[in-house]
């Protein structure tokens, strides 16, 4: 046979290979091609070594002590439970809404204008702006998680067959909109014209894979992705994100520790 | 002695709270290895093991009883785990890039009394395993370590992280990829070449 792919080979070390004669051939090939088995020893090498890497031990009574830690929160939920039922989102949701208002409140009130005096209110100004530039990197941060594995999906020949199921990152998306469209109106209000175009752009991209299809054929996964590196929106989300956080590291350094 | 899985989880969904406290303790520790590696440290893995049975608990009635119920808690624990990286990713992005000499991966190094080189070498190792790992998204590490390390099939950890088989497959051949670029040179066959070539801690 040929050099087995660097697929072929992960496939293979994991017992994937579907055709028993194909899994015959590739360890006829191993044995007689030195390149493609140094290869793949390197890859086993590189296995052991993740495998090797320690994670700390529990010891046998750490499942009662997981126990005690848990079993009075059941009571709880249980009480919850009957609600729960009727509407199995409904928390997930209140929970989602409650970030959103107080990130509103912070960002309606607590965005420092620039032609505006520090008001006389409880949090130093640098304080609740660190506040808020935490919550746009933070943002910014997921943001670019969900372009970032929708420009990297289906970079092999496996989906260019059977195409890729987005719903994981259609569903981030769809949860990020809401908060950017937020942020979008705070940064309008500020006059922060870069990040309000910035944020202005990817609300769009956000609304779009929201919208596409959770099924794509590798064509319709080639346009967005074609779309995504068209408008460079990665790019600018990683930049702007970056300006943000070194906003919020000069904001922590000015901004008061503690109560003082 | 204590009964399959599926019996517990019908005693627990008939009102037996002790039956739902057995499969606690039966999967506890499985459940904070993998959120260890999901996650990259204890305190969030702890965080992890707890709200993943307060979830199957609550889920408890939707689990089907011929399916294996440590696969239908991983899934969980993947989930949360993910949840959670979501939450913190910043922090875990400073910790991973950042070389710290105090992680807990580095922290966490065994090996009583190994020689100096070598001791070098494994934590530089670890520090790089830990790096790698933390390097890849969140859905590329998922399904590699629910294929490496808990050996669950592809259609299983699409069905945990709503995947298709494909796109499964490719994250773990993504994820396989991109850890064997970062940790191929720290690998080497001969240990001196490796040791050499290793940057060391305290650069």
């Amino acid at each position: 046979m040929t050099h087995p792919s660097e697929e072929q080979l992960i496939a293979y070390r994991y017992g994937d290979v579907s055709e028993t004669q194909e899994r015959a051939a590739i360890d006829r090939h191993l044995a007689s091609c030195d390149a493609c088995r140094t290869s793949y020893e390197a890859l086993q090498r590189v296995l052991a070594a993740v495998e090797a890497a320690p994670v700390p031990e529990r010891d046998a009574s750490y499942g009662s002590r997981v126990w005690q830690r848990i079993s009075p929160q059941l009571d709880q939920r249980e009480r919850l439970d009957w609600r729960a039922w009727l509407v199995p989102r409904r928390w997930v949701a209140v929970g989602a809404m409650a970030a959103l208002v107080f990130a509103a409140f912070l960002a309606g009130r607590f965005w420092p204008r620039p032609t505006q005096q520090e008001s006389a209110g409880p949090i130093p100004v640098q304080v609740r702006e660190r506040i808020l530039l935490v919550a746009v990197g933070d943002h910014l941060d997921h943001a670019q998680m969900v372009l970032a594995e929708l420009v990297n999906a289906g970079a092999t020949e496996t989906l260019t067959k059977g195409g890729v199921d987005i719903s994981f990152e259609q569903q981030r998306a769809q949860d990020l909109v809401e908060a950017n469209r937020l942020y979008r109106q705070t940064a309008t209000r500020t006059g922060d014209s870069t990040l309000v175009n910035v944020l202005d752009e990817l609300e769009r991209v956000l609304v779009e894979i929201a919208h596409s299809p959770a099924q794509l054929s590798s064509a319709q996964l080639n346009e967005i992705q074609q779309r995504i590196e068209a408008r460079g929106i990665l790019f600018k989300v990683r930049v702007i994100g970056s300006q943000v956080r070194e906003r919020e590291k000069s904001a922590g350094q000015i901004a008061p520790r503690g109560r003082s | 002695m204590d009964g399959s899985d599926a019996e517990r989880v019908a005693q627990a969904l008939a009102g037996d709270r002790d039956a739902f406290r057995v499969l606690v303790e039966r999967h506890s520790r499985s459940i904070f290895r993998l959120a260890y590696r999901m996650t990259g440290n204890e305190h969030d893995a702890e965080e992890v093991v707890q709200e993943t049975f307060l979830k199957a608990y609550r889920r408890l009635s939707r689990f089907e009883s011929r399916s294996n119920f440590g696969t239908w808690l991983y899934r969980i624990g993947v989930n949360c785990s993910l949840d959670l990286m979501r939450k913190r990713r910043p922090d875990s992005e400073r910790r991973d890039s950042d070389a710290p000499e105090g992680s807990e991966a580095v922290r966490e190094l065994p090996s009583p009394d190994p020689a100096p080189d070598r001791l070098l070498l494994s934590a530089e190792l670890g520090r790089q395993v830990a790096k790698a790992l933390g390097a890849l998204s969140p859905t590329e590490r998922a399904a590699f370590l629910l294929r490496h390390f808990e050996g669950q099939s592809i259609e299983e950890i699409g069905q945990a992280l709503g995947l298709r088989a494909s796109a499964t497959k490719n994250s773990v051949f993504r994820a396989v990829q991109k850890l064997r670029l970062a940790l191929e040179p720290f690998v080497q066959v001969k240990p001196n070449v490796a040791a050499s070539r290793a940057p060391s801690p305290n650069q």
